[in-house]
């Protein structure tokens, strides 16, 4: 029995930070999410039911964000896992310049985010002064002028997908490359001896070798992107709905702190849908990955 | 196929890039393996055995010589044209794949007109499974399966395109004593069953001696002595080979020739009529000593070792270049010497005796 008591005493400074940090404002969201007409200042509300449901699914603002968070994560997922994956793969084939290449796919890591944002914005911003560098490039190719972004959707887009994909990439190319170092050099060997074609030993080998390490950041990936915000916000200023690029997070954020703030209950809704968004692509990746990720 | 290695060479740079010198790791070997014979490499860690395999099988590119296949000349060739089968010393199975996607993964390397049909593959490893008698494990993945069984399935996996050669690189030297026994057993019947020529590589005498057709022992990349196992046991041409082979070790004494005798001390032991006298190493087989109360070596007695076929008599001698001399007596001589001290005569086909300065064998 003392030594139960221990054991919880241990225990307590984490099941307490836990608690109110992360237990109850938990709970505290599904309260939200299902009182209507909640008043922030009186802390009343008049109902409960699903209307804030109901609400956020007929927002036009959350059907907009939930179409580009969707885009972002179907196009910078796969397209940034696969890319690393590539310059890892090249990465640890070369001998000579390695230690440059790795310093220099690693920069953006540690680079800070104002200084991206201000490189992005000399790449693509439209000004009195420039057209944007990638614009510039675009008419020197006889093309038209395109603001990347204060434009057209699709060029907001390629903008933001492209940040997305070039800051994520880092990260994956450290785990892959070491994820590769890891591959016992016998088993290529072996291969080689077999007269093992190439892509076959990337596909056959090496492949089911670290998909344990791909499945890792496919998942993070997913998550990571379903929950992009700050990037959006770094691109496109703090009004993301009226330039039409908002996110799920953006739009919670937006209804509890925004300019038309003040909406928790549809805030905890929106949260709450979001959470079920990946709650099931991440159950669907599990089971994917139980039949094609090799587990040592 | 018959493997000719001519003046074959290869040298490494220095690990420690400040030496400049190189590691000669195969120097100079200049011989036959011929066709569908089993062949043991043999030599002590690190005499660059493990690289004459590596240079037979495309791995490593000789630094000069050549290496034939028949009378292809085939050390321009990677490995993959070759048509060797190389079995790892800790098998390199894909953990990730089947024991019959495994062995079935070479088969599907082929191309072009060589290329296989589903059943064609299947039968194919059917039959490397049954000649490896790992019929029902097909299913299984690598790591549900002992040692044994493992390395049954990389030797199937070898074999399942039909090399020309076939090299295993240590093959028993990761499973137990037991399993040792019993797997090279089986690996003397597979090679007498499929008849390709095969390399080994150990640093077991014992398991050279006991399957090879023919043993090529090595030190330092140099080729020692070539032969079939019991001509060089009986013959070895040098102290490293003669000391290299046999369990117990031969037993060596600082000798000299003195008017055509072999003297340990001051005891003459054997005659060597006709040999100018000169100071020898004398080299006895541990079967060599016959207990002999008026034989002309005295040794300090120890203790006996009963293993029940025979027994293993421990002693010393002052001029004995290791520490406690083995003699292998058979079981039915019963002796623990007189005064502390027993008396050996010796049989004269089991004493070797080598030049102390090269080492080299006089034939008596």
């Amino acid at each position: 029995m003392k030594k139960n008591l221990t054991a919880w005493l241990c225990l307590l400074p984490a099941i307490a930070f836990l608690g109110v940090f992360m237990v109850y404002p938990l709970v505290d969201v599904l309260i939200y999410s299902f009182e209507e007409g909640y008043n922030f200042a009186s802390q009343t509300f008049w109902g409960t039911g699903l209307y804030n449901y109901s609400y956020v699914l007929h927002d036009p603002y959350f059907i907009q964000a939930l179409k580009n968070t969707f885009i972002i994560v179907i196009i910078t997922v796969p397209l940034s896992t696969g890319i690393a994956l590539l310059i890892s793969l090249e990465l640890s084939s070369i001998k000579a310049l390695r230690d440059f290449f790795q310093t220099v796919y690693f920069l953006p890591y540690v680079t800070n985010t104002l200084a991206v944002g201000l490189v992005f914005m000399i790449l693509f911003k439209k000004t009195a002064y420039s057209d944007g560098l990638v614009s510039l490039l675009i008419q020197l190719f006889g093309g038209p002028s395109v603001d990347f972004i204060d434009g057209p959707y699709w060029a907001k887009m390629f903008v933001m997908c492209f940040y997305t994909i070039w800051i994520v990439m880092p990260f994956k190319i450290l785990i892959l490359t070491s994820a590769l170092a890891s591959v016992n050099p016998m088993f290529y060997k072996a291969a080689e001896v077999d007269a093992t074609p190439k892509w076959r030993i990337f596909y056959k080998i090496t492949l089911p070798m670290i998909s344990p390490m791909v499945f890792y950041l496919v998942i993070t990936g997913f998550i990571g992107a379903f929950k992009a915000y700050s990037d959006e916000v770094a691109l496109f200023g703090t009004d993301l709905n009226a330039a039409g690029m908002n996110t799920i997070v953006g739009y919670v954020y937006d209804m509890l702190y925004g300019n038309s703030g003040g909406y928790p209950s549809y805030a905890s809704a929106a949260a709450l849908i979001l959470f079920a968004i990946v709650f099931t692509i991440t159950t669907i990746n599990l089971m994917v990955s139980r039949k094609t990720v090799y587990y040592q | 196929m018959k493997v000719v290695l001519e003046h074959v060479t290869k040298r490494f740079p220095n690990r420690n890039k400040k030496i400049k010198e190189y590691v000669i790791a195969v120097n100079d070997f200049d011989f036959e393996i011929p066709d569908g014979k089993l062949i043991g490499l043999l030599g002590p860690s690190g005499c660059g055995k493990s690289t004459a395999l590596n240079l037979i099988c495309g791995l490593e590119k000789p630094t000069n010589g050549r290496i034939f296949f028949g009378d292809t000349d085939v050390t321009e060739l990677p490995p993959q044209h070759r048509g060797v089968g190389l079995v790892f010393q800790n098998y390199a199975l894909y953990p990730h794949l089947t024991v019959r996607e495994n062995i079935r993964f070479p088969l599907e390397n082929f191309r072009g007109d060589k290329k296989l049909s589903k059943e064609e593959m299947e039968a194919k490893v059917q039959e490397a499974a049954r000649l490896v008698q790992i019929q029902e494990l097909l299913d299984r993945r690598p790591n549900e399966m002992s040692g044994g069984q493992q390395q049954r399935v990389a030797i199937a996996r070898a074999l399942v395109k039909r090399p020309q050669v076939l090299l295993l690189d240590e093959p028993l030297s990761n499973l137990d004593a037991r399993l040792r026994l019993q797997t090279r057993e089986e690996l003397k019947r597979i090679q007498l069953e499929t008849g390709i020529t095969t390399v080994f590589v150990t640093h077991d005498q014992e398991e050279a001696m006991s399957i090879c057709d023919t043993i090529v022992v090595m030190k330092d990349g140099v080729l020692q002595q070539m032969g079939e196992p019991q001509k060089i046991y009986d013959e070895p041409v040098n102290l490293f080979v003669a000391s290299f082979l046999g369990t117990p070790q031969i037993n060596t004494f600082t000798g000299k020739i003195r008017d055509g005798k072999i003297y340990i001390g001051d005891s003459a032991v054997l005659d060597a009529k006709g040999h100018a006298d000169e100071d020898v190493y004398v080299s006895i087989r541990p079967e060599g000593f016959v207990v002999d109360e008026n034989g002309p070596l005295e040794c300090e007695f120890l203790n006996r070792e009963v293993m029940g076929r025979d027994t293993s008599y421990v002693a010393r001698h002052p001029l004995f270049t290791g520490e406690n001399i083995r003699a292998i007596i058979p079981s039915e001589v019963i002796s623990t010497g007189k005064d502390g001290k027993i008396r050996f005569s010796l049989k004269p086909s089991k004493v070797h005796v080598f030049d102390e300065n090269t080492t080299e064998r006089i034939i008596l």
